[in-house]
């Protein structure tokens, strides 16, 4: 395979950065423009987990003095030849020698690349491979925490206890059928329904976990809504930090939908900023009114603002009804104004009222805190781990869905062999998962994450 | 010196039970065919317990009739008690056992064998094996008879460097005291067969006056008698005798264990690998020291002979410990030891080496069955015997040798596991080993393999249009039960709530009611003026089908599934390590294997999920021609 070869650390200024180049010919390639100092070996006559000091050159020309770890194939991060090089921090510099090393014959790195020829290489399995992927592409703090988490085997010690369980289950109902001369004591169905059951609730939280950790990774489609001038500008802009809506006195000023990627704690809420709801004359404006309305309904998470220096009315009441039976929260803003709101027909329809002030700020942790509270990320502990994808996701679903069988299939009066087979097909799922099994699915997804053509 | 003699299209070495199925099956087939054996005497032989079938063994043998072979009728016609396993455990994992009249069985299985058109019996040593070109060419006798043949069938089962160990005396021989043969194992050697070896071991047998029958538990046969062929009628069958249940204590545990280290195994003068799932007496007392008690089971030899088998107590130990361990016990207190429990070490392969076909890789003509490949049991010595038959018989002919897919059957799952996953010790089948127990059930074996046999041509015409009538009738019958309503009576009503389940109040399907685990196809018999008269074999399919149909299914979507993997080819001869990124381990293994698919490298001990994955990747980019 060629060699490839990227800059590890971040883009921008910093004390050092470090190049990564992985492929076959990568000592060769270093011979080429780096001189060792502190050895008189060449780079590739270092051995594995060694480094040298020295100086980068292009033709004669000096670029940096930088260190040159060498790791050796099959002991590297890849599985083939690494090296790499760490040089003075600069953009500029960290470039020019990245530059110098594709002129030399290495070729960008796509994103993950490193990871995918580690994977082709046997140095990590696909679960470990899929968990790099999320690292590298994790935007929030807590999408990487649970990335982390999961590489290093978090949700594997909670899928691999049920696995266990289960195994422990199925070990014993082996034995009661296979030595029926033996006095191997049947498997009480008592007992039994009790593992299904622990099984079956531990694997509802690694769902529920993942429903919210899907939230972390993915963000909240949140739209704010409430009739115009209640002031869902000012609280985006509040939200976003910077002037993104339009903000003026007048009533319908925003008529089309304005989105924003905000964050709030540990949640990525995907903004959208409305046109007020109501009776709208002008043509545009009613265009906006109806997309404000279609937005609303598709939102994960409704922001309803209500100006508390105003009397409750028609508008306000269709908005209501509008929220009603999805996940939501009640803004009463302006609360720095005299309240002349009766906030009680409110609490009839949003289990969360905040009062806030989106032009002082006041009222922002509560609304974080509520937010949280409503998807359940507040109790979630990142160290866990969450499962990474919708494949993982379907493993415990279906696992969860055969042992659920299995204790209808017990309950029922169904003999042992059929609950038996339930549960080999519930384990089954999990070892799926752990990349224990190979199946058609594990298959599909090695294409469909790597692109290798069919 | 040698001299020629004769030639013959297929050789079997060996007439325990894979030998004779083998020898059967390729004579019926059509190929001239000879039956070697130390002696005419020991043609299957039961050297260990006197019974056949048993969990998941039952399946096999129906599956062996199922197929054309002879070991069920053979059992049927040789039987003195019968007893169905594990019922009420479920359908799955039903398993007929039965207790054999030793002599009788070996008497019958050699008048079959001597009656068979196109096999020619033969008391012959044979000490060599010679191939050209890779291919098989002749055989040799000890006494330098030589025949032209064209595949060799070696099962040998323990007779290949037999040793019998019993305490500290040990000895060549071959089992129950027949000479060992001590001279093919080199000249397979020779051929680049790999050549390990096993042990296994039998209890003591006593006589039936020194045994206190009123201290032990008895324990009859079924009433209801279900035969191992498709083709013995079950209401001619009936028990003959009983067996009985006795258990070890405290102090035969004491015994054994002071005694240990008189264990040829113990004491590390055997360290040869015997059957973890067929443990003697002392291996269970040291891996299980918790357990306050063993069951034994106290069964007749046959019905000619006061001779007594005593299940579950196989042992190696000392001839002085054995009498004092088995006084020990109570009802066996004035017990008389007629022959020695022993353990006995012999020469095997390593499957490894094998097709799907029991056929060497290394050797074209050159097939293994029984014991000879590292499995434990006569059972699954038959079923591998009838296979090597079958193809040996084929390839002689031009045609396509035949391979079972594990779905198909445990005979396919049993070859399947030892020429992928090989075995490191005695193999024995367990209804664990399948993953689509509910599929290979002992009642549908005919289901499964019948056309098969047919096709080849084990089955007879006759046979099977009663096979094809049979099948007609279920699924005429489970189409009624589907369509036919039936009224809430308060008769039925009555009959649902005495058997625990709930009572309708609209009119459903007949198949409705037998869906429910608690209602057979049987009880709705008074409520049903329509049916007609159904044998009891159709009668238990319908039941069966309908009442398991969610579950079956589940496992037929399962086969599918993994029939994907298995579509996806792998070159053959093929040299792995010109794949870059498999693992060391999965190299070797894969170079050893040489697997004809994914599916079958996936199941490869050694190579995981990730070296399957860079096959995938590797196939995809150099697809095969």
């Amino acid at each position: 395979m060629s060699v490839i070869a990227a800059i590890a650390t971040p883009r921008g200024t910093g004390g050092i950065s470090v190049i990564r180049i992985s492929g076959e010919d990568t000592f060769e390639l270093c011979n080429g423009i780096f001189t060792p100092t502190s050895t008189k070996k060449r780079p590739s006559e270092m051995e594995g987990y060694t480094c040298a000091y020295g100086k980068i050159t292009d033709g004669g020309e000096y670029i940096d003095d930088c260190v040159l770890t060498v790791f050796c194939a099959p002991k590297s991060y890849t599985g083939e030849d690494v090296a790499e090089i760490s040089c003075h921090g600069g953009i500029f510099v960290t470039n020019r020698i990245l530059q110098l090393i594709f002129r030399n014959g290495a070729v960008p790195a796509e994103p993950g690349e490193f990871t995918k020829r580690a994977f082709l290489n046997g140095k990590m399995n696909l679960i470990q491979a899929e968990a790099v992927m999320n690292i590298i592409s994790a935007e929030g703090r807590a999408s990487h925490c649970c990335a982390a988490a999961l590489k290093q085997g978090a949700i594997f010690g909670n899928i691999d206890a049920v696995a266990k369980k289960l195994l422990g289950l199925l070990g014993e109902l082996g034995a009661w059928v296979d030595y029926p001369e033996e006095d191997i004591p049947e498997v009480e169905s008592g007992e039994m329904l009790s593992v299904l059951e622990e099984s079956a609730s531990a694997l509802e939280k690694i769902l529920r976990d993942y429903d919210s950790g899907k939230i972390i990774r993915e963000g909240v489609d949140t739209v704010i809504v409430g009739k115009p001038n209640v002031g869902k500008s000012t609280l985006m802009n509040l939200l976003s930090g910077c002037e993104r809506s339009i903000v003026t006195d007048i009533a319908g000023t925003t008529r089309d939908i304005v989105e924003e990627s905000v964050t709030l704690g540990d949640i990525v809420l995907r903004l959208s900023d409305t046109a007020g709801i109501r009776k709208a004359e002008d043509i545009v404006e009613k265009f906006g009114v109806e997309r404000a309305n279609a937005k609303l309904d598709a939102a994960e998470l409704v922001l309803a603002v209500f100006d508390n220096s105003e009397p409750f009315n028609e508008e306000d009441e269709e908005i209501c009804k509008r929220c009603e039976g999805k996940k939501c929260i009640a803004l009463i803003n302006k609360t720095d104004k005299e309240q002349s709101l009766d906030v009680g027909h409110i609490e009839k329809t949003f289990e969360k009222v905040i009062y806030i002030s989106a032009r002082s700020g006041e009222g922002t942790h509560e609304l974080e805190a509520a937010i949280c509270g409503l998807f359940g990320t507040d109790g979630l502990n990142y160290n866990e781990g969450i499962l990474a994808n919708e494949r993982q996701r379907l493993c415990v679903q279906n696992s969860l869905n055969a042992i659920k069988e299995a204790v209808f299939a017990l309950n029922d009066g169904y003999t042992l062999d059929a609950v038996n087979i339930l549960i080999d097909e519930a384990e089954n799922y999990l070892l799926e998962l752990t990349g224990e099994k190979v199946s058609e699915a594990v298959v599909n997804e090695v294409f469909s994450h790597f692109c290798v053509g069919k | 010196m040698s001299h020629y003699l004769d030639s013959y299209d297929v050789a079997v070495v060996g007439a325990g039970h894979a030998g004779v199925e083998a020898a059967l099956a390729a004579a019926r087939l059509g190929a001239k065919t000879a039956l070697f054996t130390i002696t005419l005497d020991a043609i299957a032989n039961m050297p260990c317990n006197p019974s056949i079938g048993g969990t998941a063994k039952g399946h096999l043998v129906r599956e062996i009739d199922a197929l054309g072979g002879e070991m069920g009728k053979a059992a049927d016609a040789c039987y003195i008690q019968s007893r169905m396993l594990n019922r009420g455990k479920g359908p799955a994992v039903h398993s007929l056992r039965v207790q054999a009249d030793r002599v009788k069985y070996h008497n019958h299985m050699k008048k079959v064998c001597e009656e068979q058109e196109n096999l020619d019996l033969k008391q012959a040593e044979i000490t060599k094996v010679h191939a050209e070109n890779g291919h098989i060419t002749s055989i040799v006798t000890r006494l330098g008879g030589e025949y032209k043949v064209k595949n060799v069938i070696i099962a040998t089962g323990t007779y290949l460097k037999g040793v019998i160990h019993v305490g500290e005396v040990s000895y060549e021989s071959g089992p129950d005291a027949t000479l060992p043969a001590n001279y093919l194992s080199d000249s397979l050697r020779a051929l680049g067969i790999e050549i390990r070896r096993f042990k296994t071991g039998t209890p003591s047998r006593v006589h039936k006056r020194s045994i206190n029958f009123d201290a032990l538990e008895e324990q009859q046969g079924d009433d209801d008698i279900q035969p191992f062929s498709f083709e013995t009628d079950r209401y001619t069958m009936k028990n003959c005798v009983s067996c009985y249940v006795a258990y070890t204590n405290e102090e035969t545990h004491r015994i054994i264990r002071e005694n240990i280290n008189r264990s040829p195994i113990y004491s590390g003068r055997i360290d040869a690998i015997g059957p973890r799932y067929c443990p003697s007496i002392e291996d269970k007392i040291m891996r299980f020291s918790e357990r306050p008690r063993h069951q034994l089971f106290v069964e007749p030899m046959g019905l000619g002979t006061d001779e007594y088998y005593l299940q579950g107590m196989s042992s190696s130990l000392p001839e002085d410990v054995q009498i004092k361990f088995l006084r020990s016990i109570k009802g066996l207190e004035n017990v008389e030891i007629m022959r020695n429990a022993y353990a006995i070490e012999y020469d095997c392969c390593n499957p490894l080496d094998l097709k799907h076909t029991l056929e060497f890789k290394a050797v074209k003509g050159l097939y293994g069955a029984g014991q000879f490949n590292g499995t434990s049991g006569y059972e699954e010595a038959a079923g591998q015997g009838l296979i090597a038959g079958i193809n040996a018989a084929r390839s002689v002919q031009g045609l396509e040798e035949i391979t079972l897919p594990r779905s198909s059957s445990y005979i396919g799952t049993l070859i399947d596991d030892l020429v992928i996953k090989g075995c490191s010790d005695p193999y024995r089948m367990m209804t664990s080993r399948s993953e689509y127990r509910l599929i290979l059930r002992q009642d549908n074996a005919d289901e499964r393999l019948t056309p098969l046999g047919h096709e080849i041509g084990l089955i007879s015409d006759e046979r099977y249009e009663a096979y094809l009538k049979k099948q007609e009738e279920i699924d005429a019958e489970i189409a009624r039960m589907k369509k036919t309503t039936i009224s809430p009576l308060p008769e039925l009503n009555e009959m649902l709530v005495s058997k625990g389940t709930a009572a309708i109040t609209t009119g459903v399907k007949f198949a409705d009611l037998i869906r429910r685990p608690q209602i057979s196809y049987d009880d709705l018999a008074p409520f049903d003026p329509d049916r007609k008269p159904l044998s009891y074999e159709v009668k238990e399919q319908v039941g069966l089908k309908i009442e398991y149909e969610g579950y079956i299914l589940r496992q037929l979507m399962e086969v599918e599934h993994v029939q994907k993997l298995e579509e996806k080819k792998l070159p053959q001869s093929f040299d792995y390590k010109n794949i870059t990124g498999l693992s060391l381990e999965a190299t070797e293994k894969l170079n050893r294997i040489q697997p004809a698919n994914i599916g079958q490298a996936s199941r490869i001990s050694g190579v995981s999920p990730a070296d399957i994955s860079v096959l995938i990747i590797w196939l995809s980019q150099n697809p095969l021609k």
